[in-house]
């Protein structure tokens, strides 16, 4: 691998191109949020993105992706370990399934499960005798988001567990560990990465989401909308610079999360790699 | 493989694998959560839209996907993946080709640049568009003197499209040309093919189901994407609208059944993509991360 490289033609005509389009269709686009946000004063910045309503907005939305992440994080790590290590019927069309919600465009998501959940839905219907809305509500956009990041923890926990040699585990139980402990002690470390891998993707996605949650959220201000929503209302309303600051904050804060991402993955390849290697 | 080695192999496979094993009773309980959750998550959901799809008949079905904003919704959605899956395609192999042959300074950078727009929120994506062509735009006066319409118009919502389809085809053919290596190119070249023969002769085979994998993926979400082409499309019926923002409207003017047929149709395409996800993933005989698809 290491003869010189430079025999392969193309390089500069890919690089430029590919420095091009990501500049003129990424690059200036993202940049002319920021060149709107510096005309703003930081008064008008900060009346914008922290008021009242947006505090609210960005509350909802972080704590109902957190638990939504979460969420995922425990059932998606039982649905990978299920599917890696157990056999039953249909295995493949189950595991075929777990990508839907990749597949599925976010309107159509949204409008099907409010239906579900509405208090005259299929599911809705049942809560309904238990005094649970789960329509217009938290709970309807905590569902929603639980929905939208499915395959995230899903996808990244399962290639680990399936390259984990059994050997380390048979090691630690024919020593006496109980299988708690295996589990805990030997397992769990070598996934944890994995696991928040796919957890910080959950919740990253579920952030920005949009589609899914505006039908079943209800949109009230202050109660149940979410910070994308806000955008777009601050936009309908001709009020770009509200819409800008708020968007400035929301790019942010998935900067970091990109950032997060790529150090866990890095990570996790890594300790996946070394459990392999069995240190 | 030694003689020896065959032993000791066979030994080792032999050897009781209980001893990792979990009890009975949290194999069936870990087995009923799992598949509950998914029952009620995608399996429920799936079920949902075709069964009120076809709840009023299918004359009203026919009615609703035959319907003229309808049909004029779905040429849209067909016109803007057919300009989105192509240019980004494009620009995939590009990006891939000098990110996995050649060395560079920045390469880790320019990785992370071309994840940006999964990392952005899509009404975020739409927003940029509005803030650069919009009327009041930093763009915009200039365009509204040259009588150009971006923004409520076909152009924004394929460039919308666009930013959030970029990453696709790139991020799955990057991990795949790297694996490769140059080697079999060097040889293409030494045995005197010329940089396009070798493109289309080595490069572009080698790859051709990672390259149809990214297609699949880009083609679904171009065709799927709502909130990004919510935010620059203006909503005008019969001429900006995609068939998500179709069914939107439809469902907001309480005609659920209508709006559950053109879902339906989006829903049929997600079964297809993941179907054709599947064949691909077989054919290339591994498994996709999380990443890719998001």
């Amino acid at each position: 691998m290491r003869q010189p490289r430079r025999i392969l033609p193309g390089f500069g005509l890919t690089l430029g191109y590919t420095l091009v389009y990501l500049s003129l269709l990424v690059l200036l686009p993202l940049g002319a949020l920021f060149v709107k946000t510096a005309s703003l004063s930081w008064s008008e910045f900060a009346a914008a993105a922290f008021s009242e309503r947006a505090l609210a907005a960005y509350r909802l939305t972080f704590g109902a992706s957190f638990l939504a992440a979460a969420v995922n994080a425990v059932l998606g790590l039982v649905v990978a370990w299920v599917l890696v290590r157990y056999q039953f019927l249909g295995k493949g069309l189950v595991d075929g399934l777990v990508d839907l919600p990749f597949a599925l465009p976010t309107a159509v998501a949204g409008i099907t499960l409010t239906t579900l959940l509405a208090p005259n839905g299929w599911v809705g219907s049942l809560l309904q005798p238990l005094g649970i809305e789960a329509a217009y509500t938290p709970l309807g956009i905590v569902i929603a988001l639980t929905f939208i990041g499915l395959p995230f923890v899903v996808r990244t926990v399962q290639p680990v567990l399936e390259d984990l040699e059994q050997e380390v585990e048979d090691a630690a139980s024919s020593l006496g560990a109980p299988r708690w402990q295996t589990f805990r002690r030997v397992l769990l470390p070598a996934i944890s990465p994995a696991l928040l891998a796919g957890f910080t993707l959950a919740f990253a996605r579920a952030v920005g989401e949009y589609g899914s949650v505006v039908f079943i959220s209800g949109n009230m201000p202050m109660k149940t909308e979410i910070a994308p929503l806000l955008i777009v209302t601050k936009l309908e309303q001709y009020e770009y610079a509200g819409a800008t600051a708020i968007a400035v904050v929301m790019l942010v804060v998935s900067l970091a999360l990109l950032l997060v991402i790529q150090g866990l993955q890095a990570l996790a390849s890594r300790r996946g790699r070394s459990v392999k290697a069995g240190t | 493989m030694s003689e020896s080695d065959w032993t000791l192999q066979s030994m080792i496979s032999a050897s009781p694998r209980h001893a990792a094993e979990d009890p009975p009773w949290a194999r069936r309980t870990l087995t009923a959560v799992a598949l509950v959750f998914l029952a009620l998550f995608l399996g429920l959901p799936l079920l949902v839209v075709f069964a009120h799809a076809l709840s009023a008949g299918l004359d009203s079905f026919g009615n609703a996907v035959s319907d003229p904003a309808a049909l004029s919704a779905i040429r849209l959605t067909l016109l803007v993946a057919a300009i989105s899956v192509p240019l980004n395609a494009v620009f995939g192999v590009s990006a891939a080709w000098c990110i996995a042959k050649f060395d560079f300074p920045g390469k880790r950078l320019l990785i992370t640049a071309i994840d940006l727009p999964f990392a952005v929120s899509p009404v975020v994506s739409g927003l940029v568009f509005v803030l650069l062509f919009g009327a009041q735009g930093l763009l915009g006066p200039w365009l509204q003197d040259h009588g150009i319409r971006i923004i409520f118009a076909v152009p924004g919502i394929v460039l919308a499209t666009l930013f959030i389809t970029f990453p696709f085809v790139a991020r799955e053919l990057i991990p795949l040309m790297q694996e490769q290596g140059p080697e079999e190119e060097q040889a293409a070249l030494s045995l005197g093919a010329s940089g396009w023969q070798m493109f289309w002769r080595v490069t572009l085979p080698n790859v051709r189901f990672g390259l149809l994998y990214g297609i699949v993926l880009l083609n679904a979400r171009a065709m799927g994407e709502f909130g990004a082409v919510s935010v620059v499309s203006g909503h005008i019926r019969g001429r900006t609208n995609t068939m998500p923002l179709h069914v939107e409207i439809l469902y907001n003017e309480y005609q659920t059944a209508a709006a559950f047929a053109v879902a339906s149709l989006l829903a049929l395409l997600a079964l297809v993509t993941l179907c054709l996800k599947h064949f691909l993933e077989w054919r290339m005989g591994r498994r996709q991360g999380a990443a890719d698809a998001a």
